[in-house]
C-alpha cells in the first residue's frame, strides 16, 4: 500500500475561523476544504460541481481572497479565516450581493450561486473589475449552466459600488 | 365571482431565493444523517463485451469499507424489461445497471463500492480490477451509416409532391448540417441519498424531474411496494432533461441500502455524468425549393440521429420543418443508427434545438440563393395553419417577434452583402431565426388547503428544476384563492404529493398550474359557501358582487378576511384536490410557443474566433406567469444557444470508444465572457384555448433558433457557410 493511501493517514489537528466562528478539527491529509465543509460541518451552501477546479461552484473566501475549496487541501488551511456562503449574512440582513441576485433573478437552479456570490465578494476585494466587460471576465471562472450570466452581471454591478462604499466606511481593504 | 390577476403577470421575485443565496437550500446529495455511508461508482473502461472477474478483495480489505456490489453481488433485482420502463423512456430494452457481465458502453457501471467516507468509497473503488473480454465496438455515427434503420417515430407523413416541386423550382437548396453531442452537465451532478428508515421503508432525496417517475421505477424493479419508497426532491441544481428518468445511481444507492440495511449516498463524479443520456449527435439534410418571390414549394428534412444498440431514442427532429412555414409539399424522414453508446436523452428542446438548426440554416441559405432578405423570407412564408396536422394555430404571433425583435435590434440597417460589415479587425455579422416549440398540457393534480389563519398550502408532485415553479405556483394559487402571496406556500417535489407529470417539455405551468388555478377555485367556492351560510351578509350580497382578493372576502361594503371565514368553520380548514386534464377545446388546434432570434457577431480576422456581442429574442408564449423568472428561462436558452453554436461537443475516441472530453476544462460551456448583451422580449399574445391560463411555458423556446442565427450571423460575418456544429475557430480559418 503506497504511503499516501487512506489506509496509512493520521488525522491532522487543524484551527481555523470559520464564518467568524473558531474551529478546531481532526482533518486526514487528503481531505479537501470542500470536503470538509459538506461533509464534516454540514456547511452544505458550498458546492462540489466538479471537484477539479473547473467549475467555481466550491469557491469560498479564504483571507479576504477567493479560492476553490476543491483544490484546497484542509490541512493547508491552519489558522485560515475563512468564510463560506453561510457567513455573508448578518442575521437576516442580506448581503448586498445576496439581496442583488434575488432582485436581478441572477440564478435559476441556484445551485452554482453561493460560489457565483463569494466569487463576487473576493472581486470586489482584488479591485480589478472596473467595467462590464472586466466583470465578465473576472467572473468567467464561475460556470452557470442555466445561463443566468446577465443577470449575474446585473447584480454584480449594482453590488460593487454598495460594497466598496461599505469598505471605505469601515476602513476595511481597499475595494 | 370576479377573479382578480393581482399578482399573475408580475415580475416577482423568487420565494425560494432567500434559501439560494444564502446556502440553506439543500440539493439530494446534501441531506446528512449519523452513520450515512457513501457509495462510489466503477465504470467501465470497454465500449462493449463481457465482464470475466470482478476483484474486489484489495478493495474490501481497505478499513471501512463495508461492501462492494456488482452484478453477482447484490440484492435481487427484476429481469423484465417493463420494470425498468419509466415516463420518458425508449423503445427497446432499458439499461439494468448490475444486472449481468455485459457491457454495452465505456462508462458504464460495473459496481458500487461503499464505505464509511466518500474518500475512502472514491479510493477503494480505484482498487476494484475488472477483467474483460473485449469485442469490437463502434461509436462513430459516420462509420455506420450503411446500418440505420427507420426511428420508431410517428413522423408526419408526406404531403404533396416534394420531389416534382424541389425539381422545378426557381430556387433550391440542399444543404447537409451535422450536429454533436451533449452533454446536459447540470451544475449539480446527480446524487441520490438513501435515507434507510426503521420499517425497511426508504426516504429518497433524488436529483429528478418527477419524484413519481422514480417511485415508480423503484417499486418495479426492487419489488418494492410504492409506499414503502418516498422520493423526494425539494431543490434541484439543474437538469435540462436529465431527470427525466431514473438515473444510475438512484438504483445502485437502494441496491445498496437494502443489501446494508442502511442509509446510503451514491454521487456521480462530473466524469460520470458523461456516462448516461445526452443530445444525440444528428446529420440531417434539408432541401428547400422556392419560386423566384421566395415562397416555399417544397421542403423535405431527412435526418439521422444516433441512438443505442438497447433502446430507440426518437425525439422531434424534423417535425418543425413542417409545421413552421407555410408549404403544400413536404417530405420528412428520420432515422437511426445504433452504437456501442449510452442510449441518448432529451435535452432542453429536444429535437427542435438540433433539427431547427438544419431547417434555419437552410432558410438562410435559401434567402441568400433567392437575393430576399432573411427576415422577409420568413414572412413571407409564414403558416396560420400547422400543416403536419392541418389545424389552424390557437395562436401564433410570430410576425409580432418578428416586427418587434427586428425593430429592437435594428435589423433594418443591415447590410445584405456578406463581409460588409467591420468593426476594427472584428467582422461583423447580423443573422437571424426562427424557433418553435409545442406548447402541450398533461394531466396533473394538485390539493390545496387553506387554515383558520388564512395560511393557502398547495401542493403537487411536480419539480423546480431553476425554472421558477415554487414562485409561479403561488402567484397562480393567490390570484386564483384570493389569497396574499406572503400567505401561500407551494410544497414540491414529493412523490407523496398528488400527482404531476415530469417537469419537462415546457409543460409544468399548462399542466400543474392549470390544476393549482382550479383547486384554488374549489376552494374559493367552498370558502364562500361556508361564508354565504354563516354570514347573512354574505349570503344576501349578489355572487356577482363578490370578489376574492388580497386575503378578503368583499360583498358589497363587508369585508371579512378569509382567516376568519375559514376559523369559524367546524373543521377549520378547507382542503380541495382536483385533476387537471387538457379541454377538448384544444382538439380542433395547433398550439405552439414561437420566437424570433436576432443575433450579432464579431469574427476576428486573423484568428477566426468568434464572440456573440448581441442578441435580440422575442417570444411569443401566451401569457407570462412572472416576466423576471421568464425571462431568466429565455436568457438561459440563449446562453444554450451560443454553447451549440460554439462551444459544446463530446468528444469520443472511437479507437477506444471512449469519451475524451469528460470534464468541465474541455467540454465548453459557454462562460460569462461568452455571454453578450441579450435583450428579451415577450410579444402580447392572447390564447384562451391552449390552456385556462393562456400561458404556454418558456423553459425549451428560448434556446431554439439561437444556434441556427449565430451561424448565420457568422456567415454574414465571414462569407463562409459551416453546416458542422460547433462552429470552432479552425472551421473558420
Amino acid at each position: 500500500m503506497s504511503a499516501n493511501s487512506p489506509q496509512s493517514g493520521e488525522a491532522h489537528p487543524l484551527r481555523l475561523t470559520i464564518n467568524g466562528q473558531a474551529r478546531s478539527l481532526q482533518v486526514y491529509p487528503w481531505t479537501t476544504l470542500l470536503d470538509l465543509l459538506r461533509e464534516q460541518l454540514d456547511l452544505i451552501g458550498t458546492k462540489k460541481g466538479c471537484d477539479h477546479g473547473q467549475c467555481g461552484a466550491c469557491t469560498v473566501l479564504r483571507d479576504g481572497k477567493r479560492v476553490n475549496a476543491c483544490l484546497t487541501l484542509a490541512v493547508m488551511c491552519d489558522g485560515a479565516d475563512l468564510v463560506t456562503i453561510e457567513g455573508l449574512a448578518k442575521g437576516d440582513e442580506l448581503h448586498p450581493l445576496q439581496r442583488a441576485f434575488i432582485t436581478h433573478d441572477a440564478f435559476q437552479c441556484g445551485y452554482c450561486t453561493p460560489g457565483q456570490i463569494c466569487s463576487a465578494v473576493g472581486l470586489a476585494e482584488e479591485g480589478r473589475a472596473c467595467t462590464r466587460e472586466a466583470i465578465r471576465e473576472q467572473m468567467s471562472g464561475n460556470l452557470c449552466r442555466c445561463g443566468a450570466y446577465s443577470n449575474i452581471i446585473a447584480a454584480v454591478e449594482e453590488a460593487l459600488p454598495l460594497m466598496r462604499a461599505k469598505a471605505n466606511l469601515q476602513g476595511g481593504p481597499r475595494a | 365571482m370576479n377573479i382578480k390577476t393581482a399578482v399573475v403577470g408580475t415580475a416577482m421575485d423568487r420565494v425560494d431565493g432567500v434559501a439560494k443565496v444564502t446556502g440553506q437550500a439543500r440539493y439530494a446529495g446534501e441531506y446528512p444523517q449519523a452513520g450515512l455511508l457513501h457509495g462510489s461508482v466503477v465504470s467501465s473502461t470497454i465500449a462493449r463485451g463481457r465482464v470475466l472477474s470482478i476483484d474486489t478483495a484489495q478493495a474490501l480489505s481497505v478499513p471501512g469499507v463495508i461492501a462492494v456490489l456488482d452484478h453477482a453481488h447484490r440484492p435481487r433485482i427484476s429481469s423484465y424489461d417493463d420494470d425498468y420502463s419509466d415516463a420518458d423512456s425508449a423503445e427497446g430494452t432499458p439499461f439494468r445497471p448490475l444486472f449481468n457481465d455485459r457491457v454495452l458502453y465505456s462508462g458504464q457501471p460495473l459496481a458500487l463500492v461503499v464505505a464509511q467516507s466518500l474518500e475512502l468509497a472514491r479510493y477503494a473503488g480505484s482498487l476494484v480490477k475488472v477483467e474483460y473480454l473485449e469485442e469490437p465496438h463502434e461509436t462513430d455515427l459516420a462509420s455506420v451509416l450503411d446500418k440505420t434503420h427507420p426511428a420508431p417515430a410517428e413522423t408526419p407523413a408526406p404531403r404533396g409532391d416534394f420531389t416534382g416541386q424541389f425539381a422545378n423550382a426557381a430556387v433550391q437548396v440542399d444543404a447537409t448540417y451535422l450536429t454533436a453531442n451533449e452533454h446536459h452537465n447540470p451544475m449539480e451532478p446527480h446524487a441520490s441519498t438513501v435515507l434507510y428508515q426503521a420499517d425497511g421503508s426508504l426516504e429518497i432525496h433524488d436529483k429528478t424531474q418527477g419524484t413519481q417517475n422514480c417511485q415508480d421505477y423503484l417499486h418495479k424493479v426492487f419489488d418494492l411496494p410504492k409506499e414503502k419508497v418516498r422520493v423526494l426532491a425539494a431543490f434541484v441544481g439543474g437538469a435540462f432533461g436529465s431527470g427525466l428518468r431514473p438515473q444510475y445511481q438512484l438504483p445502485l444507492a437502494v441496491m445498496a441500502a437494502l443489501h446494508l440495511q442502511r442509509s446510503v449516498r451514491v454521487t456521480l463524479t462530473r466524469q460520470q455524468m458523461f456516462t448516461f443520456g445526452y443530445r444525440p449527435r444528428t446529420q440531417q439534410r434539408l432541401r428547400l425549393g422556392a419560386d423566384s418571390q421566395g415562397r416555399l414549394l417544397a421542403i423535405a428534412h431527412d435526418a439521422l440521429g444516433q441512438t443505442s444498440r438497447f433502446e430507440d431514442f426518437t425525439e422531434h427532429l424534423v417535425e418543425w420543418s413542417g409545421m413552421l412555414y407555410q408549404c403544400d409539399n413536404v417530405a420528412l424522414s428520420y432515422r437511426l443508427a445504433p452504437l456501442d453508446v449510452y442510449t441518448p436523452l432529451d435535452m432542453r428542446a429536444p429535437g427542435a434545438a438540433s433539427g431547427m438548426i438544419a431547417l434555419e440554416c437552410a432558410m438562410d441559405e435559401l434567402a441568400c440563393a433567392a437575393d430576399i432578405d432573411p427576415l422577409e423570407l420568413r414572412r413571407r412564408n409564414f403558416a396560420a395553419i400547422n400543416g403536419n396536422e392541418g389545424k389552424p394555430y390557437s395562436s401564433k404571433e410570430l410576425l409580432a417577434c418578428y416586427d418587434q425583435g427586428a425593430q429592437r435590434f435594428g435589423w433594418g440597417n443591415r447590410r445584405p452583402q456578406p463581409r460588409s460589415m467591420r468593426h476594427g479587425q472584428q467582422l461583423v455579422g447580423w443573422g437571424m431565426a426562427g424557433g418553435v416549440w409545442e406548447a402541450m398540457q398533461m394531466k396533473a393534480s394538485a390539493k390545496a388547503r387553506i387554515d383558520g389563519a388564512g395560511h393557502l398550502t398547495v401542493s403537487s408532485a411536480t419539480t423546480d428544476i431553476g425554472t421558477g415553479t415554487y414562485t409561479v405556483m403561488t402567484q397562480i394559487a393567490a390570484d386564483a384563492a384570493g389569497a396574499r402571496v406572503q400567505d401561500v406556500t407551494f410544497v414540491l417535489g414529493d412523490s407523496s404529493l398528488p400527482t404531476a407529470p415530469l417537469q419537462g417539455g415546457s409543460f409544468t405551468v399548462s399542466s400543474v398550474g392549470s390544476a393549482v388555478r382550479q383547486a384554488c377555485l374549489a376552494l374559493r367556492s367552498k370558502v364562500l359557501a361556508h361564508a354565504r351560510q354563516h354570514y347573512p351578509e354574505v349570503g344576501k350580497a349578489p355572487v356577482e358582487k363578490i370578489t376574492f382578493a388580497d386575503g378578503y372576502l368583499q360583498a358589497g361594503n363587508h369585508r371579512l378576511a378569509l382567516a376568519d371565514i375559514v376559523a369559524s368553520a367546524p373543521e377549520g380548514f378547507f382542503e380541495v384536490q382536483v385533476e387537471a386534464a387538457p379541454s377538448a377545446k384544444r382538439k380542433p388546434f395547433a398550439t405552439a410557443t414561437h420566437c424570433a432570434v436576432f443575433v450579432e457577431v464579431q469574427v476576428d480576422e486573423d484568428l477566426g474566433s468568434v464572440k456573440v456581442t448581441r442578441v435580440v429574442s422575442a417570444v411569443a408564449a401566451g401569457r407570462v406567469v412572472n416576466p423576471k423568472t421568464a425571462r431568466s428561462q429565455i436568457l438561459g436558452g440563449v446562453i444554450w444557444g451560443i454553447g451549440m453554436a460554439l462551444h459544446e461537443a463530446t468528444q469520443t475516441d472511437h479507437r477506444l470508444g471512449r469519451i475524451l472530453n469528460h470534464n468541465l476544462a474541455e467540454y465548453h460551456i459557454p462562460v460569462n465572457a461568452d455571454s453578450g448583451e441579450i435583450e428579451v422580449i415577450f410579444v402580447e399574445e392572447h390564447d384562451d384555448i391552449v390552456n385556462e391560463l393562456g400561458s404556454k411555458g418558456v423553459g425549451e423556446i428560448g434556446v431554439v433558433g439561437v444556434a441556427a442565427a449565430v451561424a448565420n450571423a457568422i456567415y454574414h460575418a465571414t462569407g463562409k457557410r459551416v453546416r458542422e456544429f460547433p462552429i470552432t475557430l479552425d472551421k473558420l480559418l
